[in-house]
């Protein structure tokens, strides 16, 4: 696909339409990496569900969820190397999961302990909770990586709403200066809360904003798992490979929330249920699913040893993060500095201290 | 003080809706802006029904940028409105740090009064909601040490209509930080209509000869229950609940502690730089020889809030608070 980046910024690149009918050229996936996708889709939506579930039941803190994202996330995922940085934002679970994070990693940060959410060996910054401030850091993985002469793509996951915040300006602007090899993937899903799109910007789109940094933007169908695939592919081999372009792209993927903003939010007070009925039909699950069906890449029988295997899958995710006990109070005060302050180390003795006097029960509400 | 005798019972969060809506009848000049704070009344529903009520000409939904809302607000109050932005989150206040201290705080003073910043610049604060991370935040030192602003933190209903009211009213900006944990812990009768309760002034919440403790916002309940444990066991304390951070109210903090001498500190903020030093160093200057004891600072840790499985340990306790206290009380 050459013309990935030869386009205006509202010529949505779509692969398949929203029956799954093939409308463009496939990526170069092998069926095994076809079916690998569909798994991670179904993965990705299942763990979605369990998610919410465990919010509702007490048994998780507020959690954002993802389900209707899940192709923009898991195909521009598949897209990367390992060797490549990824800085999402809260909501990117199975973004960082495709790029080494396990689940149980994740659902540990989503239940309060601090030993979720990273990992030792593998290139995922920690969630950005505040909005758009991984856009800067982005450029700046992508700047040490150039500087060092690496290959490493830098990739930053943001939504539709942080397009208006300073650090998403700043830190494109940069990366444009700098020519960094970086992707800025948008997962444009409609709503920042309960602020629409068009209240968002006056921009047409939001790929177009590109244009103001110098760099390339690309507008793709983000329910369409192999458009997203096909465009993060091409933007990930001009940022390592320097050609004629500009390194870095701005990708804005359109898609739909289907579920509130987080388990907190109420979305029936500001959106209309027949335009969520409207985006489910785009969704990218049965899309997926008909394309391969069709095309002989997969059968009844996968399609339920995928859906047993995924259950297992998230069910043994959630047991390992529930049996992981509560950490210890002392972990509060680790790392906050590489060498402990005076003032540190006394208050942390001062809480043990005050833990022995009353006892752990003393202290906890629950 | 109002003398209304008509009132409702409302929450904390009622009574900051409540504040508003009273404010937006009588002035046409107030003006609600903010992320959610329109057709989904904001995400606490501290303004629901406002956009009803007002249109969207008095109740903005704005895009999301934090330094945007308060720089648009600071222009906004300099042509003569009185802007009322909301920060969601007071962890999300930070893209506006710029705009709050270099402009809102100091455009009177660069202009010698030519442009002023009459503007109240309202977020939930602190923890013990089981949030995700920079949800638990409780910073307000940062805006105490800021000569221009002036720092609101209500800890009961009533106080909070009648402290946002003024802070309303007020020539000056205001950043109103609203105790998130206690949004909906209880009711009070709460004046109808207009209803002020002046900035500047801190309200003794209880009466007591051994021991003054000192403490603001969502600190005030387990402070409270931690006096009437210790009243059990015989020793008397004094809650002073501060209500304005910025500017503190020097004589009721001096006038407590020279009728007990000995004093504590409870505030959730981290201990280094925490307000807890500042209301030391006023006792100091002012009282050192009616001291009796060395003052007690029961606060959060000196590291970030942590992820809410640890927080119940970082956040002062009715025991920690208790357990504070006594040292204070059992000197020497």
């Amino acid at each position: 696909m050459s013309d990935v980046f030869d386009r205006d910024p509202d010529d949505r690149v779509q692969v398949l339409d929203e029956s799954g009918e093939l409308v463009g050229d496939p990526p170069d996936l092998a069926d095994d990496e076809l079916v690998a996708l569909y798994r991670h889709l179904r993965l990705a939506r299942h763990f979605d569900e369990r998610a919410v579930n465990l919010q509702r039941q007490g048994r998780m803190g507020t959690y954002p969820p993802l389900a209707g994202q899940e192709a923009a996330q898991v195909a521009s995922a598949m897209a990367l190397e390992e060797r490549d940085w990824v800085a999402p934002s809260y909501r990117e679970h199975a973004a960082v999961h495709v790029h080494g994070l396990s689940l149980a990693d994740i659902l540990l940060y989503w239940m309060g302990h601090g030993a979720g959410g990273w990992r030792t060996d593998v290139n995922v910054l920690p969630a950005a909770v505040p909005i758009a401030t991984q856009v800067p850091h982005t450029t700046g993985v992508a700047l040490a990586s150039k500087l060092r002469g690496d290959k490493a793509v830098a990739c930053a996951y943001f939504g539709d709403g942080a397009t208006s915040e300073g650090d998403f300006h700043e830190g494109l602007n940069m990366a444009g200066v700098f020519d960094v090899p970086a992707v800025f993937l948008c997962n444009n899903n409609g709503w920042a809360i309960s602020v629409p799109r068009e209240r968002q910007t006056a921009s047409p789109t939001l790929a177009g904003k590109a244009v103001a940094y110098g760099i390339d933007g690309v507008q793709v169908d983000g329910m369409d798992p192999l458009a997203t695939y096909e465009v993060t592919r091409a933007a990930v081999e001009k940022a390592r490979t320097p050609g004629e372009r500009p390194r870095p792209t701005l990708i804005e993927a359109v898609q739909y929330r289907f579920g509130a903003h987080t388990t907190a939010d109420d979305p029936t007070v500001y959106r209309d249920e027949a335009e969520v009925a409207e985006w489910r039909r785009r969704d990218p699950i049965p899309r997926l699913e008909r394309f391969l069906r069709e095309t002989g890449r997969l059968d009844d029988a996968t399609v339920d040893e995928i859906e047993t295997s995924v259950r297992e899958q998230v069910s043994a995710a959630i047991e390992r993060a529930e049996n992981t006990a509560r950490p210890e109070p002392d972990a509060m005060f680790d790392d906050v500095y590489a060498e402990p302050s005076p003032a540190l180390r006394d208050q942390r003795a001062a809480l043990h201290r005050l833990r022995d006097r009353h006892g752990d029960d003393a202290f906890l509400k629950d | 003080m109002s003398t209304h005798t008509e009132t409702q019972n409302l929450t904390l969060v009622q009574a900051v809706r409540d504040g508003l809506r009273t404010e937006m009848q009588r002035d046409g000049d107030v003006i609600v802006l903010g992320e959610d704070v329109g057709k989904n009344g904001g995400v606490f529903r501290a303004t629901e029904g406002l956009y009803d009520e007002f249109g969207d000409d008095r109740v903005i939904d704005t895009p999301l940028a934090e330094s945007g809302i308060i720089g648009t607000s600071i222009g906004m109050a300099a042509y003569g409105l009185r802007p009322v932005p909301e920060i969601q989150f007071m962890g999300f206040i930070y893209p506006a740090f710029d705009q709050i201290v270099s402009h809102a705080a100091r455009i009177r003073s660069r202009s010698r009064g030519r442009f002023t910043c009459p503007m109240v610049v309202r977020a939930p604060y602190g923890g013990g909601i089981r949030a995700p991370e920079h949800h638990s935040e409780s910073k307000e030192a940062f805006f105490v040490h800021e000569p221009g602003l002036k720092v609101v933190i209500p800890s009961t209903p009533a106080d909070t209509k009648g402290l946002l009211a003024s802070a309303i009213r007020d020539p000056d900006p205001v950043v109103f930080l609203e105790p998130k944990l206690i949004y909906r812990a209880f009711r009070e009768d709460v004046p109808t209509g207009e209803h002020t309760v002046p900035l500047g002034e801190a309200a003794v919440r209880r009466e007591g000869s051994d021991v003054s403790v000192y403490t603001w916002g969502a600190m005030t309940r387990p402070t409270m229950e931690a006096a009437e444990n210790l009243a059990a066991e015989g020793v008397e304390c004094e809650v002073v609940d501060l209500r304005t951070l910025s500017p503190l109210d020097r004589e009721t903090i001096v006038d407590s502690f020279e009728k007990t001498g000995r004093a504590a500190v409870v505030h959730e903020a981290p201990r280094t730089g925490g307000l807890g030093g500042e209301i030391t160093a006023i006792l100091q200057e002012e009282s050192l020889l009616y001291q009796e004891a060395p003052i007690e600072r029961i606060t959060g840790f000196d590291t970030p809030v942590p992820l809410y499985a640890l927080e119940d340990y970082y956040l002062p306790s009715p025991t920690r608070i208790e357990d504070g206290i006594r040292e204070v009380v059992d000197f020497p």
